[in-house]
């Protein structure tokens, strides 16, 4: 089994490799004159006014806490599957539960409004 | 250890190296072979991509350069590789330099999973379907470093967009994945092709494909799909009015060519993912003679995939963030859910295999029809509404004789 | 006294002889060295981002090591929850606080002798324990060095069918009642989120 890992391990080197000397080509063979309009932020056209910020929006933090919730529960229903022919019905109905109280969760978010506007 | 590697590694051991130098060479070439097919697959692909594109815009599409114009992509790459390498004042070097090298790279890695043949798959993992899963968080870290080292307010917002949506279609794709592995009893992915043949006194016709089992959950994996890769109709990152370009703003040159590599290879890998799992991989009628038909199958349902892909961008309008971030939580997640709770009430409390299999084609189907109903009849009361709103309220001043109703 | 040392210099050696590394301890290395230094770039860097970019390289690396310790289903679970999820949680965290984006924030503050002197004790408590272990030298001692965890070693797949298994025979309560922790801290963010606005 770790030579599967092994042979990961060398192709995720190559995979690395193939883009970076793309990137490094492009650099050695592109022009090179930098200028101060070029290397200007980018806004249309327009001057930028003011610092790079964002403005707090709690949407994104919300929607990024329910993927984190959703997935440690896919991580707890893979290995369940695979146990799948070991288990009685009891055990089934056990695991049903959680998924249904964690779909209670996403009913409870929706119902607060937290899956709304973005 | 995987049959080619096997092969070679005897092959090598014959020479007289000690065995850990000839592992290490069997795996090398085996990764070198998979991590050059990258380059060459995106160049058939961005070709299919313009010439499906075009004549459904009912027109050519490139035909000069090359037959067919099968070398305009190696022309453009040339033209991108002359252009200058434009950083921005202020730009966090590492991550802006890193961030398009780590989308590519986690792209190129899914092929390590990808089973072509019976027997030919780079490597069979335990946890085959979850390796997929782990490869898309590098790009979403590749997305974040994309939109925050470009220092540019807009980039960072798209970035954020961009990662709300990849998060948020990951989990109805993982649980959509999580329905055949059910069914199987394994994440290995060559296990899971190789129990969609379907055997008739012996002879293996190859024909018994997931999608014919649960139609439901390849459809809820398609649509997670073409969110995950960023095509249309969720693609509201790359249209030229919405947030300048998204977060490769200010990537130019060979940089930029990266981003759109990654976004070609990672459709196609997807697509051929979803092969693998709901349409049978390799599996077709005689693929037991002649083993080398299995990689004849596997391309032209995974090149047919893209072209669906390429025709529904050809037709589709897109959606509004809004709307695809609810159709995500608020539809796929709950039906994906359920379908996955039925499917193991039914594996449980049905005895016979052929019971339970029409026990999830059933509900598969009564579960999307359901949604279907609902769905369209939510869109029709909203396009009431909203004919309501704007109609005309009285007749006076309009030249249109009353049409009754 | 010297000729005690000079007799603990020759066991050193004796034991340490140059063997060619097996190719676990190199790979142990590679991943090994990595994951310390972006540890250490996570505390001492000054610029918040390059923090959690090098969070997200120790978790890889953390990874890489587990998949060498055969423990594959660990290993793509820390992915796909910590670089995943946690880390994107924790990078717009940093990107959506006005003040946090540019540079030059001092990793050091006035505790900064305490923490010394507590890192050093933590490191000699943790270095003892290491040492004083009886590492079993090879594959035989291995399989017969048992604490009674390791008493009946499976592999592969059926680790992971195994631990799907417990989740619902042994560990039940525990599992169920995670169901409620998670349910709860979706409870707790809709509170706080909604608080903001």
């Amino acid at each position: 089994m770790l030579t599967q890992y092994g042979f990961i391990l060398i192709l995720s080197a190559f995979a690395f490799i193939v883009p970076a000397s793309a990137v490094v080509m492009g650099w050695l063979l592109g022009p090179k004159r930098p200028d101060a309009i070029k290397t200007s932020t980018y806004e249309s056209g327009v001057e930028t006014i003011g610092d790079t910020w964002v403005q707090f929006r709690a949407q994104y933090y919300l929607i990024g806490l329910i993927f984190l919730i959703f997935d440690v529960e896919v991580i707890f229903l893979f290995p369940i599957a695979l146990a799948y022919s070991q288990l009685s019905l009891f055990a089934v109905i056990s695991a049903i539960t959680f998924v249904l109280i964690l779909l209670l969760g996403l009913l409870l978010e929706w119902r607060k409004g937290a899956l709304e506007w973005n | 250890m995987e049959q080619w590697s096997e092969s070679l590694f005897n092959l090598l051991g014959g020479l007289g190296l000690p065995q850990e130098v000839s592992t290490i060479i069997a795996l090398a070439v085996g990764a070198l072979v998979l991590a050059s097919v990258a380059p060459v697959l995106a160049l058939v692909l961005i070709w299919i991509t313009r010439k499906v594109i075009s004549r459904m815009q009912d027109r050519i599409g490139p035909n000069r350069i090359g037959p067919f114009g099968l070398l305009q992509t190696v022309a453009d790459a040339l033209k991108l590789l002359s252009k200058e390498d434009i950083r921005p004042a202020n730009a966090d070097f590492l991550s802006y330099a890193l961030a398009p090298i780590l989308s590519v790279f986690g792209v190129i890695l899914t092929v390590a999973v990808v089973a072509i043949a019976p027997g030919w798959i780079g490597a069979d993992l335990n946890i085959g379907v979850l390796y997929l899963v782990a490869l898309g968080s590098i790009g979403i870290m590749a997305a974040l470093m994309a939109g925050w080292s470009s220092n540019n307010k807009y980039a960072l917002l798209a970035g954020f967009r961009v990662v709300a949506q990849l998060l948020s279609y990951e989990i109805p794709m993982v649980l959509a994945m999580l329905g055949p592995v059910l069914w199987v009893g394994s994440m290995r992915l060559g296990l899971i092709t190789e129990a969609q043949s379907l055997n008739i006194f012996g002879f293996n016709l190859g024909l018994g494909w997931f999608v014919i089992l649960m139609p439901g959950m390849a459809l809820i994996y398609l649509i997670s799909a073409l969110a995950e890769s960023e095509q249309t109709p969720f693609d509201l990152l790359e249209a030229e009015s919405e947030l300048i370009a998204g977060f490769h703003i200010e990537y130019s040159g060979m940089k930029f060519a990266m981003f759109f590599l990654a976004q070609f290879l990672n459709t196609f890998f997807l697509g051929a993912i979803g092969v693998m799992l709901f349409f049978g991989g390799w599996q077709g009628p005689f693929v037991d003679q002649l083993p080398i038909l299995g990689v004849f199958y596997f391309l032209i349902k995974a090149f047919a995939f893209y072209v669906l892909v390429m025709w529904i961008k050809g037709t589709f309008p897109r959606v509004r963030v809004d709307q695809m971030m609810s159709f995500a939580w608020k539809v796929l997640v709950p039906l994906v859910l359920s379908l996955i709770l039925w499917q193991m009430l039914a594996m449980k409390l049905f005895g016979p295999v052929w019971l339970q299999y029409v026990a999830v084609l059933a509900g598969n189907v009564i579960a999307i029809g359901i949604v279907v109903n609902v769905l369209t009849s939510h869109f029709k009361q909203e396009q009431v509404r909203t004919k309501r709103a704007f109609g005309p309220k009285s007749l006076i001043g309009t030249m249109q004789p009353y049409a009754g109703d | 006294m010297i000729e005690q040392l000079n007799q603990l210099i020759e066991q050193l050696l004796i034991q340490t002889a140059p063997t060619v590394p097996s190719i676990q301890q190199v790979v142990f290395v590679m991943l090994a060295i990595p994951a310390a230094a972006a540890a250490l770039m996570v505390v001492l860097a000054r610029n918040l981002f390059h923090s959690a970019l090098a969070l997200v390289g120790t978790l890889f690396a953390i990874a890489g090591i587990y998949v060498l310790l055969e423990a594959e289903f660990l290993a793509v679970s820390q992915i796909l929850v910590y670089v995943g999820a946690i880390s994107t949680l924790i990078t717009f965290a940093i990107m959506l606080t006005r003040g946090m984006m540019y540079g030059a924030t001092s990793p050091l503050n006035r505790q900064a002798g305490t923490a010394i002197m507590i890192m050093v004790l933590l490191f000699a408590v943790l270095s003892g324990l290491v040492a004083s272990m009886p590492w079993p030298e090879n594959l035989v001692a291995l399989e017969t060095f048992s604490w009674g965890i390791f008493s009946n070693r499976i592999t592969g797949e059926a680790i992971i069918a195994s631990l799907g298994q417990k989740f619902l025979t042994t560990y039940l309560v525990p599992f169920e009642l995670m169901a409620v922790l998670l349910l709860v801290s979706l409870a707790g963010a809709i509170l706080l989120a909604r608080d903001r606005q």
